[in-house]
C-alpha cells in the first residue's frame, strides 16, 4: 500500500514539472530574433569587437596614434603591423642649411621623421580580443569597435587597413546629418561595413 | 560504433596485434589506440567507441568501452585532441602576453584561470592589488562560477535526456553573461584580470545589474528544483549511480564537487584563503552519498553559497582604484625563482606554478587542471556499471574537455 502511494507521489513530481514547463509556454519569448531583430547599441556597447583607431577630435580622419609601436610589442599574437609615416624629403632650404651647418663642422639637423604611422594593419583572424593594446596605448588611439555582426567569407576579410577604415568612418560620419554630440570612442557604428577592406599589401 | 565482428575483421587484417602486444606501423587498423585496446577484448564482449571525436567539434571527449552485455567491463577516456600546448606557450610568452590563453583553458570557468595566473605571477614579483580589485575578482569569479555551474546542469540534463531545462539555465545565464561583459568585454573567454587589479572597473551599471541579478536567480532556483530536483526519472537516474568512495577521491585527487560529494569538504576557498575570501560568511557544501545525485546537489547549492557572497562582496565594495598604480607595465620582467597559486574553480582545485629564473618569459609553467585528475577517476569508477549510467557518471563529473587537455 505504502508503495503505491510513493510511486503516486513520484508519479506528481512529472505534473509538476509539466506545469511548470506550461506556465513558461505561455510567456513571450526571450530571445532575439536575428536578423529579423537585433540586439541594442546599448547592449552591443561594452562587447570587445575588433579594435579600430581612434581619429583625433580636430581631425577624425587622422589617427591619434604616434607611432610608438608598443602596442606591436605588446600584442600577443602578433596581430597589429604598424610602419612609421616615412620623413619627408627635405626641403631646398633645410638642405642649403644642412649644408652649411655640416661646413661649420656642426651636426646637420635631419627633418624629424613624423610622429605619425604609414601603414597601420591589423589581421583580426589571430586577435583574442585581450586587449593588451588598448591600455598600453600612451595617447588612447586604440579602442574597441562594437561590431557584434561582423561577417567574412575569405581570410582577407579579417585583415583591416585601419588608417583606410577610419577614413571611411569619419567621412561616413561627416555625411550623415549631425546627431547630439557624436562621440568618437563610444557612438555606436554605424551601418555595418559591408566589404571589410580587402589585404593591403601586408 | 563498432561490432566485434567489424573489430575481429580487424584483428585478421592486423595479426601482429596478438603476438606481442603492439602493431606495427603498417599493420594499425583504425587508429593505433584502438588496435592496443582490443586486445584485451574477451570474445563475447563488444567494444565501442563511445562520443565522437573531431577536431572541429569542441569539447567533446572518446571513451573506449568494452562491453559484455549492458555491463561495462573496461573504460578508458582517450585524451589529446584538445591539446593546444598552453603551458609550452607560457614558456615563450611574456607573462602579459599569456593571458589570453587563461580565458581559453578551461571557457566555462575562464576567470578562475585569470586568477590562477595572475595570482602566481603577483606572488612571484610581489605586486600588489588595490582592495577594490580583489572584491571586484571574488564579484566577477563568482557570477562566472553560477555560469559554469548553470550550463553544466543543462547541459547534464540534456546528455540525460531532458531537453526543456537547458532553455531555462541559458535564460537565467544570459543575464550573467550581460553582467560580465560590462566589466570583461567578452562573454566566454574571458581575459579580464591584470596583474596588480583588474581590466575595467564596475560601474553603477554593473553594481545594479548585479544587486537586480541576485534575487532574481534566488527566485528562480525553487522552479529548477521543482521542474529537475525533484523530477523521479532523475532521481531514479542519478541517485546510487556512480558512487566514488572517499578513497577513491584520494587515490586520483578528484577536488571540487566531485570531492564535496563524496564527504570531503575541502575547498580552496576555505583550506587556503586567497585574496578576501575569509571575509565573506559562506557555506561549503557537502553531501555523503558519494553518488551523481549528491554531485548535483553540491552544485546545486554551491550556486546559492555564490550568490551569498556575492551579495555581501557587492554590499561591501569599497571604493578606490581597480589598479594598483605602481602595477607593472606589460613589459615587465619576473624575478627568479618559483610560486604556486591555487583557486577554487567551478570544477575544482585549479594550481599554477611558475619557475621563471629571471627572463623575459618565465622558465616553465605548470597548469593544474582539476578536470584531469575528476575524469582519471572514471575508468575506475565506470568499470561493473550499466552503459547509460556511463553518461550519467561522466556528466556528474561535469568535464570541460579543453581544460583536461590543455
Amino acid at each position: 500500500m505504502a508503495s503505491i502511494f510513493r510511486t503516486l507521489a513520484d508519479l506528481w513530481s512529472l505534473v509538476v514539472g509539466l506545469g511548470i514547463t506550461g506556465k513558461e509556454f505561455c510567456k513571450p519569448g526571450v530571445t532575439v530574433h536575428y536578423p529579423r531583430a537585433e540586439v541594442t547599441p546599448e547592449a552591443a556597447a561594452s562587447f570587445r569587437g575588433p579594435i579600430e583607431l581612434i581619429g583625433l577630435d580636430k581631425d577624425p580622419a587622422k589617427p591619434k596614434c604616434i607611432a610608438c609601436m608598443l602596442c606591436v610589442s605588446a600584442c600577443p599574437s602578433n596581430c597589429i603591423a604598424v610602419t612609421r609615416a616615412p620623413t619627408p624629403k627635405p626641403t631646398p632650404e633645410e638642405l642649403k642649411a644642412m649644408a652649411e651647418a655640416e661646413a661649420r663642422g656642426e651636426k646637420p639637423k635631419k627633418p624629424a621623421p613624423p610622429k605619425a604611422p604609414g601603414t597601420w594593419t591589423y589581421d583580426f583572424s589571430l586577435c583574442s580580443l585581450c586587449g593588451s593594446c588598448v591600455e598600453v596605448c600612451p595617447v588612447d588611439s586604440i579602442g574597441f569597435s562594437h561590431d557584434i555582426y561582423m561577417v567574412g567569407t575569405r581570410r582577407e576579410d579579417f585583415v583591416f587597413d585601419q588608417l583606410a577604415r577610419l577614413a571611411r568612418k569619419a567621412a561616413a560620419r561627416k555625411a550623415e546629418p549631425k546627431k547630439a554630440a557624436p562621440e568618437a570612442a563610444s557612438a555606436p557604428a554605424p551601418a555595418p561595413e559591408t566589404a571589410a577592406t580587402p589585404a593591403s599589401e601586408a | 560504433m563498432h561490432s566485434t565482428e567489424t573489430l575481429r575483421s580487424h584483428g585478421t587484417a592486423c595479426p601482429a596485434t596478438s603476438a606481442d602486444g603492439g602493431c606495427t606501423d603498417d599493420q594499425i587498423a583504425g587508429d593505433g589506440y584502438t588496435c592496443r585496446f582490443e586486445q584485451g577484448a574477451r570474445p563475447e564482449s563488444l567494444i565501442l567507441n563511445m562520443g565522437p571525436q573531431h577536431p572541429s567539434t569542441h569539447g567533446v571527449l572518446r571513451v573506449l568501452l568494452e562491453l559484455d552485455g549492458e555491463y561495462i567491463v573496461r573504460a578508458e577516456p582517450v585524451l589529446g585532441y584538445l591539446h593546444r600546448m598552453h603551458e609550452k606557450m607560457a614558456e615563450v610568452k611574456t607573462p602579459a602576453q599569456f593571458m589570453p590563453n587563461m580565458g581559453r583553458v578551461d571557457y566555462l570557468h575562464a576567470l578562475a584561470w585569470n586568477w590562477a595566473y595572475v595570482g602566481a605571477v603577483e606572488k612571484l614579483a610581489g605586486i600588489e592589488i588595490p582592495e577594490r580589485a580583489e572584491y571586484l575578482r571574488v564579484i566577477t569569479c563568482e557570477l562566472n562560477r553560477i555560469s559554469s555551474h548553470l550550463l553544466w546542469w543543462g547541459a547534464y540534463l540534456l546528455d540525460l535526456g531532458a531537453f526543456t531545462p537547458i532553455m531555462y539555465a541559458f535564460d537565467d545565464r544570459e543575464m550573467l553573461l550581460d553582467l560580465l561583459q560590462l566589466m570583461t568585454g567578452s562573454r566566454l573567454t574571458y581575459s579580464s584580470f591584470r596583474f596588480g587589479g583588474v581590466y575595467t572597473d564596475a560601474g553603477p551599471a554593473f553594481v545594479q545589474g548585479v544587486r537586480q541579478f541576485i534575487p532574481h536567480l534566488r527566485s528562480r532556483l525553487p522552479m529548477y528544483t521543482a521542474l529537475v530536483t525533484e523530477n523521479i526519472i532523475l532521481r531514479r537516474r542519478i541517485e546510487e549511480v556512480g558512487v566514488i568512495p572517499q578513497d577513491m577521491v584520494t587515490r586520483y585527487g578528484a577536488s571540487g564537487p566531485v570531492a564535496r560529494g563524496s564527504g570531503i569538504a575541502y575547498d580552496v576557498r576555505r583550506a587556503e584563503p586567497y585574496s578576501v575570501y575569509d571575509r565573506f560568511d559562506y557555506e561549503i557544501p557537502v553531501r555523503h552519498e558519494e553518488c551523481s545525485m549528491a554531485r548535483y546537489m553540491v552544485r546545486m547549492a554551491e550556486i546559492e553559497q555564490s550568490l551569498r557572497i556575492i551579495e555581501q562582496a557587492i554590499e561591501s565594495l569599497p571604493e578606490g582604484e581597480h589598479m594598483h598604480p605602481k602595477a607593472p607595465k606589460p613589459s615587465f620582467k619576473l624575478p627568479a625563482g618559483e610560486s604556486y597559486f591555487a583557486v577554487e574553480g567551478a570544477r575544482g582545485k585549479i594550481g599554477v606554478w611558475i619557475a621563471s629564473d629571471g627572463g623575459k618569459t618565465p622558465y616553465r609553467v605548470k597548469l593544474r587542471a582539476p578536470g584531469f585528475s575528476n575524469l582519471a577517476l572514471f575508468a575506475e569508477c565506470a568499470r561493473g556499471t550499466l552503459l547509460a549510467d556511463a553518461v550519467a557518471i561522466l556528466g556528474s563529473l561535469d568535464m570541460v574537455i579543453p581544460e583536461i587537455d590543455r
